[in-house]
């Protein structure tokens, strides 16, 4: 027995920004968005920080659930962009909730999500929790560089979440780490200490391969998908949907064909949201959720990929 | 079958370039594929030829192309 989503969350800063407000400040347009990634808007904070995104969600999930903050055995958040170095996300949203259980982040870029629900996994397997939050908030706008077009375009603002409760729904999950920081990083403060060697202060923005990304995110999404589905005994081409991160439309396209997946059995939300890390499963599984499009008895598989390299996997059989 | 015939197999299995006549001298660009086509034009040859090519590389023709993976399946 392990556990089953029995509610989900999700918030967006109110701010929309459209390629063409990029344009002005840019040398882009809408055109090659649109054509390289599928990217037609994303929600930038302006008021909101990653905590206040965090809270939301988390309370959207548990009136999901019809549950209060006190039936929680455990929280777990996910981000790269937290308000604070230290206390955690986590801390922070158990604060805000008025929530009384042990409460920790994970940070494995954009399959943090992932990573957290094998966590909690290992919570269930050893008795220790019956209902677990999860919640995935992000700011990447706050590590984008708004001079370099070519990843300012990409990256947006948001937060998702789910409740788990005792259940049989997760039928597989794998996570997986490379060791590869190069191809996409942020650097962390410097720092003034009069010790340190090296006095530069660097810049905490994003940096990335695209290439790079485009074929580790390809070749190691489609395979871990098709290794969950066959671990949970059944085909990729059986899943009724997957939800991907969000990081690109040609991403999922390519992984779509390249494991065998019909193309809109595939969740996409980035054309409205943008890359938001690992808030992005989170958000785009509260979207079929509440769409009504996900029934019990579906398959469905979450699949994440990310700085690192991370990467994460999991199928389950919705109930 | 020769690399380029191969490549050509994998381009027509994408659909890329029906219609256009194929030869060393064809460009990805009048192929109508932009730079993340050729990655995964790239993706597909690595796996079918069994090697690894660098992003950086960069070929914009199919000779080039073809060059490339013969000089990496030489190697
Ligand atoms: C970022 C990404 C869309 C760039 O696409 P690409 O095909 O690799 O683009 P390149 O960097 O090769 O650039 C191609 C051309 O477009 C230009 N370009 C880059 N960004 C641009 C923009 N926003 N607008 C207009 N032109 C742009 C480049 O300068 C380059 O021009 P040149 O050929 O004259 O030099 C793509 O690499 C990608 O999505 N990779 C995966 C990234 C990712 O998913 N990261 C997060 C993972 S969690």
């Amino acid at each position: 027995m392990s556990f089953s989503i029995i509610a989900t969350g999700s918030a967006l800063p109110k701010k929309v920004v459209t390629n063409d407000d990029l344009a002005q400040f840019l040398d882009t347009s809408d055109e090659w968005i649109v054509t390289r990634t599928g990217i037609k808007t994303r929600h930038v904070a302006t008021d909101e920080t990653t905590s206040s995104l965090a809270v939301e969600a988390a309370k959207n999930a548990l009136d999901m659930a019809h549950l209060s903050p006190s039936d929680l055995d455990l929280i777990i958040c996910t981000t790269v962009t937290h308000d604070y170095i230290t206390p955690s996300l986590a801390c922070v949203v158990q604060g805000e909730l008025g929530a009384n259980c042990p409460a920790l982040d994970i940070n494995a870029a954009c399959s943090g999500f992932l990573y957290a629900l094998d966590v909690a996994d290992g919570y269930f397997a050893r008795g220790r929790v019956e209902k677990v939050l999860v919640v995935s908030s992000e700011l990447l706008t706050r590590i984008t560089d708004w001079r370099d077009r070519a990843t300012a375009v990409l990256f947006g603002d948001g937060a998702g979440a789910v409740v788990l409760g005792r259940g049989d729904a997760l039928r597989s999950i794998k996570i997986g780490a490379k060791g590869n920081p190069d191809p996409l990083y942020s650097p962390n403060v410097g720092g003034i200490s009069p010790w340190r060697a090296d006095k530069t202060e660097p810049e905490c923005f994003l940096h990335m391969n695209g290439q790079e990304v485009f074929k580790f995110a390809v070749s190691t999404v489609s395979a871990d998908l098709i290794d969950v589905a066959q671990e949970a005994g059944i085909d990729v081409s059986s899943l009724d949907h997957a939800v991907l991160h969000q990081a690109n439309l040609r991403i999922l396209d390519a992984a779509a064909r390249k494991c065998g997946l019909a193309p809109e059995k595939m969740e996409v939300i980035i054309d409205e949201t943008g890359n938001m890390s690992s808030a992005c499963i989170p958000i785009a599984l509260d979207r079929l959720v509440r769409s009504g499009r996900l029934h019990s008895g579906e398959w469905v598989a979450l699949a994440g990929f990310g700085g690192g390299y991370t990467s994460g996997a999991a199928c389950f059989k919705w109930d | 079958m020769s690399t380029f015939e191969r490549v050509v197999k994998i381009l027509n299995d994408m659909d890329a370039g029906e219609g256009i006549e194929l030869t060393p001298s064809t460009t990805f660009e009048e192929l109508g594929l932009d730079s993340l086509s050729v990655v995964e034009i790239t993706m597909s040859c690595e796996d079918e030829f069994g090697i690894e090519i660098d992003t950086d590389s960069n070929p914009t023709t199919l000779g080039e192309f073809v060059e490339l993976i013969d000089a990496k399946l030489g190697e």
